[in-house]
């Protein structure tokens, strides 16, 4: 039986189809077989994210309404074993998901993987209450900054009554915190709410804190969930917060101004 | 101190204004979150009846939901500006 894992947050933008790629890739490389899909219908991003859009031929629609079956549409990705990408897809019909629809692909995926990462598309409206009804566990992705944790609060109140465990009075999934694009500089300055502020207005756990980093942009040009570019500090970040997932205790990096150096105070700007 | 620093150090952090905000905001939300649907629109019109008569705040009017047995007991709580009517 899989773990369902929705990847959500409420407002638009801050680093959930990012995210997704970057968990799915990295459970995977720990050798989970792992599912990652797109349940922002008419949008369709994961797919280039991941860099296999030109490989997309089925989507979840398709498999939903019995045009494909899921080996058909499932693509299989061509660096990591283990990892499989459901692309959405690209109709305007938002009702195209449904219910029953959904249910019955993650039961057929469930048989055949360990992790099922749902890319969830914002808001708060039914796209979004899809992608977590049937969750385990929820990662809630959040910027340090207004909106996004209030969006955030809200979503922690629809993961503890609107989904399926909820409805069948079963223990409500724990969301997880991951705050993303955080800039500790800034946070210095006191112009960005820091990681402490922002635990403690929403009071869930923190599963990591990714940087704001120029890697995540070159990684999305590649079409390479950044997790594989193990050099930089947003892929060790999600590879910490990967390792959390699975129940390691790493402490929490790039929290700080990284502190210049001799040669840097004297040349760096 | 120069001049400058002064008024820098008068000025409240930005990050430390959308701490305070947020938790006014989120502790109102998730007051009316749990609670029948049309909890935060009772609570709007309950404010609009007030300010006929006084002017009062955004959060003048706050409402608490408590469950007793199996009572649903609705908690009203109104703050009122000191004694000065319009
Ligand atoms: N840690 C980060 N640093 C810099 N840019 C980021 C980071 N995370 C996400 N982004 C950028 O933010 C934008 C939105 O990211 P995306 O994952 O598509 O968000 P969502 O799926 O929530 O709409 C993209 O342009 C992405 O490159
Ligand atoms: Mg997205």
């Amino acid at each position: 039986m899989a773990k369902i894992v929705v990847v959500t947050s409420g407002k638009g933008g801050v680093g959930k189809t990012t995210t997704s790629a970057a968990i799915a890739t990295g459970l995977a490389q720990a050798g989970h077989r792992t599912a990652v899909i797109d349940f922002d219908v008419g949008l369709r991003n994961l797919d280039l994210i991941m860099g296999c859009e030109r490989r997309v031929v089925y989507d979840f629609v398709n498999v939903i309404h019995g045009d494909a079956n899921l080996k058909q549409a499932l693509i299989k990705d061509k660096r990591v074993d283990d990892l499989y990408i459901l692309p959405a897809s690209q109709t305007r019909d938002k009702d195209a998901l449904t219910q029953e629809g959904v249910e019955r692909v993650l039961q057929e995926l469930s048989a055949d993987f360990d992790y099922i990462i749902c890319d969830s598309p914002a808001g708060i409206e039914r796209g979004a209450l899809m992608a977590a009804y049937f969750a385990d566990e929820a990662i809630v992705v959040t910027n340090p900054e207004v909106s996004s944790v209030r969006d955030s609060d809200r979503i922690l109140g629809i993961l503890s009554s609107k989904t399926r465990r909820a409805e069948q009075g079963e223990p409500t999934i724990p969301g997880r915190l991951l705050l993303t694009r955080y800039a500790p500089e800034r946070v210095e300055r006191g112009e960005m709410l820091s990681v402490d502020d922002v635990r403690e207005i929403l009071a869930v756990d923190l599963l990591g804190v990714i940087p704001e980093s120029k890697a995540v942009l070159s990684a999305s040009n590649a079409g390479v969930p950044v997790i594989m570019d193990v050099e930089s500090d947003a892929g060790q970040a999600y590879q910490d917060a990967v390792a959390r997932f699975l129940g390691e205790d790493r402490p929490h990096r790039f929290l700080t101004v990284p502190k210049k150096g001799l040669l840097g105070r004297l040349f760096g700007g | 101190m120069s001049f400058f620093d002064y008024f820098r150090a008068q000025k409240k952090k930005s990050a430390q204004v959308a701490k305070e905000r947020l938790q006014v905001i989120v502790a109102r939300e998730r007051v009316t979150r749990n609670g029948p649907d049309y909890l935060p629109l009772l609570q709007e019109e309950l404010l609009a009846v007030i300010r006929k008569y006084v002017e009062v705040d955004n959060d003048a009017v706050t409402i608490q939901l408590d469950r007793e047995g199996d009572c649903e007991v609705l908690e009203l709580n109104i703050t009122l500006p000191d004694g000065r009517g319009r």
